[in-house]
């Protein structure tokens, strides 16, 4: 059954929600006397896949941080819904969930406790329940073998694949991935973006990726936004990046290796 | 200038954790499990080592009083100073001192190593409170474990003060005197005196460390730093509290 377009569904059962969209109008966000975002305004679609590139440090996981609430603009708004993100009722109302970089798993509790503590904190189900729904969420992810292990006994793909599914066993209508390829083999990198898709395409989720994975922008985004020095200065369907207009982007994406002016003898900021 | 501020933010933010803590109080029930858990790692395991701590504190009141008051003959009141200091004073202090180094860290260094890991951030994006989880069954079970510990604290320094008086050559005072003597000058409110000062320790120690853990900005370095921060706050804490704690129980 493919979910009908604008509407969310839920992995467990056959209901329905609306499609959420984001917007981020005019962002800006200082550190002190650092500025990371330089008013950055985009807007994502209900369902559709929406890639961040950047070079590291180009504030892209700050600017994943003021979608889910965790950190406050400076000034410019970010909306989820229709709704503030800085206000606590929005993580009441919409379902988001985050895939942290490094996975952020409960150190001291069980992969199935980790997947079981969204569940029994809200009291969205009784015991029976929750065992339905997070072992149908490891199925997804193909992880039933390690539902009894601790995060410290998982390998790096491991620990990313048990965050999604963390993620997905809250039904999220928002989901948000920082650096979900990062640190990863090739094979095992793809196997993410492969999951992404699929998570997408059979649940029609809102999904926001940031990611410096050339593979993964390419292949499974449905538009890419490039973030360099905090501005945003490419937005647009990734066939256009095949062969990127500007040199700045085209030496991001398909950097060469020059040994004879290297760019860290450039002299640069 | 920088320091106040720094000062004036951690006691403010240190406020705010309080009321947010206190204002999930009715979801206790539903985390009677977490509770359990938290008494028995503040309580349960710090007993053995508060037991040894009290019973030395207790012997050594009774030894420098013995050597003191035998000069002037006023042995028979060893029983009444020990009592009266162990209750009123060395219980309370030495049990909330024990427990800053040993619970306080333990909280600081697992709460920093969460908000460093972004544990706590994953557990606000799942719209689950640290507050609620992580502080409040803790600031319970420092309630309800502190008066315990501290009444055990106070028994087993008065039963070191009576060993040591009975044993040692030039006090020898039978411990039916030595008790006698205890409970002839001091009343139950000594020893009530003591708890409530205990509960301002035990609950602003678990607070403080809480908040401090909670904070932690950085990499793991960080975690180190915050749990030094905890323990020497925590210290600081204790012996400001306990004079203005006393004062205001003498009036």
């Amino acid at each position: 059954m493919t979910p009908t377009p604008n509407t969310t569904r839920s992995p467990f059962s056959d209901t329905e929600t609306a499609a959420v969209a984001v917007t981020v109008a005019e962002l800006s966000k200082s550190f002190g006397k650092t500025e990371v975002l330089k008013k950055v305004s985009f807007n994502v679609e209900p369902g559709e896949i929406f890639v961040l590139m950047g070079p590291s440090g180009s504030g892209k996981s700050v600017l994943l941080k003021h979608v889910v609430g965790l950190e406050i603009p400076t000034s410019g708004k970010v909306t989820v819904d229709g709704l503030d993100a800085t206000s606590e009722k929005t993580r009441q109302q919409v379902r988001m969930a985050l895939v942290f970089q490094a996975g952020a798993l409960f150190n001291s509790m069980s992969v199935y406790d980790n997947l079981a503590l969204y569940l029994r904190e809200h009291r969205l189900a009784n015991e029976a329940g929750i065992r339905a729904k997070v072992m149908r969420a490891l199925q997804i992810l193909s992880l039933e073998g390690a539902v009894k292990k601790f995060p410290s006994e998982l390998s790096g793909g491991m620990k990313k694949r048990v965050a999604i599914a963390r993620a997905l066993v809250m039904e999220p209508q928002l989901m948000m991935y920082d650096e979900p390829t990062s640190e990863l083999d090739p094979v095992m990198g793809a196997t993410i973006s492969e999951i992404i898709a699929t998570l997408k395409e059979q649940y029609h989720v809102t999904t926001i990726v940031v990611s410096h994975d050339r593979e993964l922008a390419l292949n499974i985004a449905d538009r890419v936004g490039i973030l360099m020095g905090g501005e945003l200065i490419f937005i647009g369907p990734p066939s256009e990046l095949r062969s990127p207009k500007s040199p700045r982007i085209d030496d991001f994406l398909n950097p060469k290796i020059d040994l004879k002016n290297p760019r860290f003898k450039q002299l640069e900021t | 200038m920088r320091q106040l501020n720094r000062i004036l933010e951690g006691f403010g933010s240190t406020l705010q954790l309080l009321f947010r803590s206190l204002s999930f109080l009715p979801t206790l029930p539903r985390q009677f499990g977490r509770f359990i858990e938290q008494c028995y790692l503040i309580g349960y395991t710090t007993l053995p080592i508060v037991a040894i701590l009290s019973f030395f504190i207790g012997s050594v009141l009774a030894l420098q009083a013995g050597y003191s008051m035998q000069n002037f003959g006023a042995k028979q009141f060893i029983g009444s100073l020990v009592g009266l200091s162990m209750a009123r004073e060395l219980g309370p202090v030495m049990v909330a001192i024990l427990l800053a180094g040993r619970v306080g860290s333990a909280i600081t260094a697992e709460l920093a190593s969460m908000k460093v890991y972004q544990e706590i951030d994953a557990l606000e994006t799942m719209n689950i409170p640290p507050a609620r989880m992580l502080v409040m069954p803790r600031l319970v079970a420092i309630l309800v474990m502190m008066p315990v510990l501290t009444i055990i604290a106070d028994l087993v320094g008065w039963f070191g003060g009576a060993m040591v008086s009975k044993y040692t050559g030039f006090i020898a005072i039978d411990p039916p005197a030595y008790f006698a003597a205890l409970r002839r000058f001091m009343t139950f409110e000594d020893v009530l005196n003591g708890l409530i000062k205990a509960e301002f320790f035990g609950f602003g120690i678990v607070l403080v460390c809480c908040n401090i853990g909670l904070n932690t900005r950085g990499g793991p370095r960080e975690i180190g730093a915050a749990v030094t921060r905890a323990v020497v706050t925590s210290l600081i804490l204790i012996l400001v509290l306990d004079y203005f704690v006393t004062k205001a129980l003498m009036n």
